[in-house]
């Protein structure tokens, strides 16, 4: 599956222009290894508003690029909340920073050649 | 393209910020943001908005917050506010609205429906500050304001305030003596000036006819010194009357005569009519007194006269002449009258 869903990501470039696109990607490059790493400090914090947040915040910004899996994965993040079990949460959160890995290697790949 | 409209735009999200901005941009519209509730509060009390696109899911303050401060906000409780979030649950769409959003739209938002959306707000916006300025233009900023917190209440309530008439002596024999125009300009002239007298004592003008009306000390807000407010008033309309009066003589044009009655106590206040046509008005024996007591100045040869009630709410020292129980048309027992002194300050 692709990590970009180009018909989302070719409408993004239609309406707001490509080369404001490429910026706003490279934007997601700077804001979003701070935001995973919030989203960790917060489960490491136990807070549960913020983790919640972040997660949304994540998905939110998946959404806007068509990165469908790591949207997925940050909605289900969100949805599901702190789990009693610590260790299951860094698992979705490791799985969460793979699918942004890949996203954003796509991401670079249509931005950038 | 619509006109260009000034927006605030309050998400903590910065890609989310930097593309809501460039669709508005787009639009033609200019765009300010704020990274959290809390800053869009502050930019919204600093600065003036058109509209506002609110994140919920926000730092410091959230989207509801801003909701319910600015619905208890009179200042800003009328901002369109369209919401741009991804909530998950119906309910919270549901809030939004019930908090006063103007509008929901889902992350990411759709530039189609977003233009749409903008242009239907502005122009309620428009509708709603159009109507603003008529009611502003028919009615007191205190009638105005008290109609934007309670609404059209028809039943009325009952307060205790001062009424003052007024009206002009032998407006019908001058009417008749120059050309209508004159008369008109005289009017114009006449009510700026007194309604400038009326309004700055904190009175509402409820009633006009012809070169008569009617104005109310101590609501719809309510004050403790609503008689004192009132006398006043009074004084500086004569006051004003006569530097009009010096202008009019220069002029050779006659002067202008004015008499005035104050009655003061309970009334039944509020709008009478139909909630097509209304106005606000009092109602009750006292406003009927106030009347007689206009009438009566010109029996008795005074300029201002008030009732018992007038002068016992007037500091003791407030030069006033007892004019004794009066005879007063529609009254059973003769009333207490004064004559309030011209000249003096209160």
């Amino acid at each position: 599956m692709d990590a970009i869903d180009k018909t989302i990501f070719n409408d993004l470039r239609a309406t707001a222009g490509a080369e404001f696109v490429t910026d706003l990607v490279n934007t997601f490059f700077e804001e979003a290894p701070a935001m995973l790493a919030d989203l960790r400090s917060a489960r490491a914090a136990a807070d549960a508003e913020r983790y919640r947040r972040v997660a949304h915040s994540l998905k939110s910004n998946g959404n806007t690029f068509g990165a469908k899996d790591f949207a997925a994965q940050a909605r289900a993040i969100e949805l599901g909340g702190l789990a009693a079990d610590p260790a299951r949460d860094i698992e979705n959160i490791k799985a969460l920073e793979a699918a942004y890995n890949q996203a954003a290697a796509a991401l670079k790949k249509l931005t950038h050649g | 393209m619509a006109d260009s409209a000034r927006l605030l735009v309050a998400d903590d999200n910065k890609v989310n910020r930097l593309l809501m901005t460039r669709s508005l941009e787009l639009l033609g519209h200019r765009v300010t943001v704020a990274t959290n509730g809390r800053e869009a509060l502050d930019m919204l009390r600093r600065d003036t908005f058109d509209l506002m696109l609110l994140d919920i899911e926000m730092p410091e303050m959230n989207g509801f917050q801003v909701l319910e401060h600015l619905k208890a906000d009179k200042q800003l409780h009328d901002l369109p506010v369209i919401v741009t979030s991804s909530l998950e649950s119906v309910d919270n769409v549901v809030r939004c609205i019930e908090l006063g959003a103007e509008d929901y739209l889902s992350k990411p938002v759709n530039p189609v429906l977003l233009k749409a959306r903008i242009a239907a707000s502005l122009e309620k916006k428009r509708l709603r500050d159009e109507l603003k300025v008529m009611l502003h233009r028919f009615a007191t900023r205190e009638v105005v304001q008290d109609y934007q917190q309670s609404g059209l209440n028809l039943a009325g309530k009952r307060v205790r305030a001062s009424v003052m008439f007024t009206d002009i002596r032998g407006f019908t024999t001058l009417a008749e003596t120059q050309p209508p125009e004159e008369t008109i300009e005289l009017l114009n002239t006449y009510y700026t000036l007194m309604f400038d007298a009326i309004q700055n004592n904190g009175g509402v003008v409820t009633q006009m006819a012809g070169d008569g009306f009617m104005a109310v000390f101590g609501a719809p807000v309510p004050r403790d010194d609503y008689c004192a407010a009132a006398v006043r008033t009074a004084l500086e309309m004569i006051e004003t009357m006569e530097l009009f009066n010096l202008e009019r003589v220069a002029g050779n044009k006659p002067p202008i005569k004015i008499g005035i009655g104050i009655a003061s106590g309970e009334m039944v206040a509020g709008y009478a009519g139909t909630t097509e046509r209304t106005t606000y008005t009092c109602n009750g024996d006292t406003v009927n007194l106030a009347s007689r007591l206009e009438s009566h100045t010109k029996a008795a040869g005074r300029t201002i006269l008030i009732d018992g009630a007038t002068r016992a709410g007037l500091a003791e020292n407030a030069k006033v002449e007892s004019l004794g129980p009066v005879e007063i048309r529609g009254k059973a027992v003769p009333v207490d009258v004064f004559s309030v002194e011209l000249g003096q300050k209160l």
